[in-house]
């Protein structure tokens, strides 16, 4: 069928682009603002001469970000957390996932509520850091990811995908003695490959941008993680913004350059990644959305 | 695995008729399952230990709470501190700024995804869809430390990009991060932000979901674009949209303290100061342990009813459901 818009469908369709088109450029101009600012001259940045271009080219910003120790302590720390606390989630999210996902196990409804109720019912804030801190775990790293062991509801998606393996299989290796472990790590484990990618996704990007367990937890400044280093780094020269801009107007820094500079090099990471990952993100979301 | 089918009355006749294969069968049923429920210790622990002993903890919001003695011997004083925080000044200023960031999250950076699928679906012309979607993706990804840091580099009275324009078109510059009448608006663009693109997602699926006969036959009956959008796609989407709806008036009270905390400071506290918020600074940072749990606890048995009435109602009048 030969099709022509009516002039109706073509405004419709311009008037859309230029919206969507807007949403993007919302998204991308502070990008370029804050690369541009944190590529200019301290005196170009505090007259507010930059926009989207460098004025008076600088790289000291970086220079000076990245030669900051505590920046890699905190990357460090940051880097640990999302390691370690993503293989810990995702072992414990599999080994708790895979029996419940088992027909006719006994108990199984009354755990499912409970792990379902605490979804829907938090604890208020200070007794869990009653618990936490009654652990000993107070200024550990393990404060950020032991009581972050677990979520519940990436729980519930992982076990919703166990139900759709097919049992035969496992039927098949129980006959030819395999053990529940082994049939769980050769058979079932591969066959999970999809929503183990995307549920170790969830859970390392959760880590990597969590600030909050950090700053309950955390107060010996050499365990902050990098979330936490950025918030202290913003919050301290915002405090001060009239005062420290009338002493560093003359020298080659300006706070708010340092600032957009350590910004920028803490997003490159997941700026990097995001191609790689993205299309298991979007997989990942569905079957989240999908109802039982 | 039929041995599981325990229905009361067969069980308890096979039980008499014969104790000994009942016995064999239910030890057969332990041997074979007992590597399952080996797997479920860590878990099963980490649940007690880690939501469910809080929850029990939580009977601090009913005593006068010290430290050194923990909450076996710690003095209970009933419900001191809920009359305290209900006649507390603070509380209803604490309550309202929760209320109204949440209504105004509602009313704005709900239904923002919901337009933006709606829009993302119409556009034909797929390499562009794609950018787009690529690109509106991205803030989801950004810690709410960063999301504030741009804010604060973008609304900075001296070096802000907003401010600039302000200033190029003769306006004196607005202290926006200082400024009460400001604070509500950032939070809620900020959310808006940061995940109207993410939030789509689930819309676009639903969407992906109607369908094509319905549009063929509105087609036929003489639809444009726009009333096959309004008399399709948008009740395509009413369950999608209603489950979500759900979801966050069981939330309303939970603002989202990562995103409040990064903004907040002591100039707006009066807009801005939400319950958890508030939790943090007295409870975390000042000890005062048994009020804050009382709020916190207010809290969350505010959002579980509501959740359950919502469901309801939800369930009654539409017969979408969460639970």
């Amino acid at each position: 069928m030969s099709y022509r818009p009516s002039f109706a469908e073509r405004t419709f369709d311009t008037v859309n682009l230029f919206l969507l088109l807007a949403a993007c450029a919302t998204v991308l101009l502070p990008f370029l603002f804050i690369l541009a600012s944190s590529l200019s001259e301290p005196g170009a940045i505090i007259r507010g001469e930059v926009t989207f271009w460098p004025r008076g080219f600088t790289l000291e910003y970086y220079r000076t970000a990245l030669n900051n120790e505590m920046f890699w302590r905190a990357f460090g720390v940051t880097l640990f957390i999302v390691g370690a606390g993503t293989a810990l989630n995702m072992g414990m999210t599999v080994i708790t996932a895979y029996p419940l996902s088992k027909q006719g196990l006994r108990g199984k409804h009354v755990l499912l509520m409970m792990i379902v109720f605490t979804i829907i019912f938090h604890a208020p804030m200070i007794p869990l850091y009653l618990v936490v801190k009654s652990f000993g775990l107070l200024n550990t790293v393990w404060s950020m990811i032991v009581p972050l062991a677990l979520n519940a509801f990436y729980l519930l998606i992982c076990l919703t995908f166990f139900r759709g393996l097919p049992e035969e299989l496992f039927e098949a290796a129980r006959v030819d003695g395999m053990s529940e472990y082994a049939i769980l790590w050769k058979i079932a484990l591969p066959l999970s490959k999809p929503i183990v990618m995307t549920l170790s996704l969830f859970y390392a990007v959760d880590h990597w941008n969590n600030y909050f367990v950090a700053l309950l937890y955390i107060n010996d400044y050499e365990l902050r993680p990098l979330q936490l280093y950025l918030f202290n780094l913003i919050a301290q020269f915002n405090m001060n913004e009239t005062l420290s801009n009338a002493i560093e107007a003359n020298t080659m820094l300006s706070p708010q350059g340092l600032q957009m500079a350590t910004i920028l090099v803490a997003t490159v990471p997941i700026l990097l990644v995001y191609p790689f990952i993205q299309k298991h993100f979007v997989k990942g979301a569905l079957i989240g959305s999908l109802k039982e | 695995m039929g041995s599981s089918a325990t229905g009361i009355r067969p069980s308890s006749v096979r039980k008499a008729l014969n104790p000994a294969s009942e016995r064999r069968r239910r030890a057969s049923y332990w041997k074979r399952n007992a590597p399952f429920y080996l797997l479920l210790v860590p878990g099963v622990l980490y649940f007690l230990v880690f939501r469910y002993v809080p929850l029990l903890g939580s009977v601090i919001a009913f005593q006068d709470y010290n430290i050194y003695e923990g909450f076996w011997r710690s003095e209970w004083v009933g419900f001191k501190w809920f009359e305290q925080f209900f006649a507390f000044a603070h509380f209803r200023r604490l309550l309202w700024n929760t209320l109204a960031i949440s209504f105004l999250q509602l009313l704005f950076a709900f239904p923002a995804p919901i337009m933006l699928a709606i829009l993302l679906n119409e556009l034909r012309n797929m390499a562009m869809r794609r950018f787009i979607q690529t690109v509106v993706y991205i803030p989801h990804f950004l810690s709410w430390v960063i999301v504030g840091g741009f804010g604060y580099m973008l609304l900075s009275p001296q070096v802000g990009l907003i401010n600039h324009l302000i200033r190029a078109i003769g306006f004196d510059p607005v202290f926006f991060l200082q400024e009460p009448g400001w604070f509500r608006p950032i939070i809620v663009t900020s959310a808006i932000w940061k995940e109207m693109g993410w939030n789509a997602i689930i819309f676009l699926a639903a969407i992906a979901g109607i369908s094509p006969t319905l549009y063929e036959a509105s087609r036929i009956d003489g639809a444009g674009r726009w009333r096959q959008l309004l008399h399709v796609t948008v009740p395509g989407i009413m369950p999608a949209i209603m489950i979500l709806f759900l979801l966050k008036i069981g939330q309303i009270l939970d603002v989202g303290f990562e995103q409040i905390y990064v903004f907040l400071n002591p100039v707006t506290y009066s807009v801005g100061d939400i319950i958890d918020t508030y939790a943090y600074r007295e409870g975390v940072l000042k000890g005062q342990y048994g009020m804050t749990t009382a709020i916190g606890l207010f809290k969350s048995i505010v959002g579980f009813a509501l959740l359950i009435i919502a469901n309801r109602v939800s369930r009654l009048t539409t017969g979408e459901r969460l639970i």
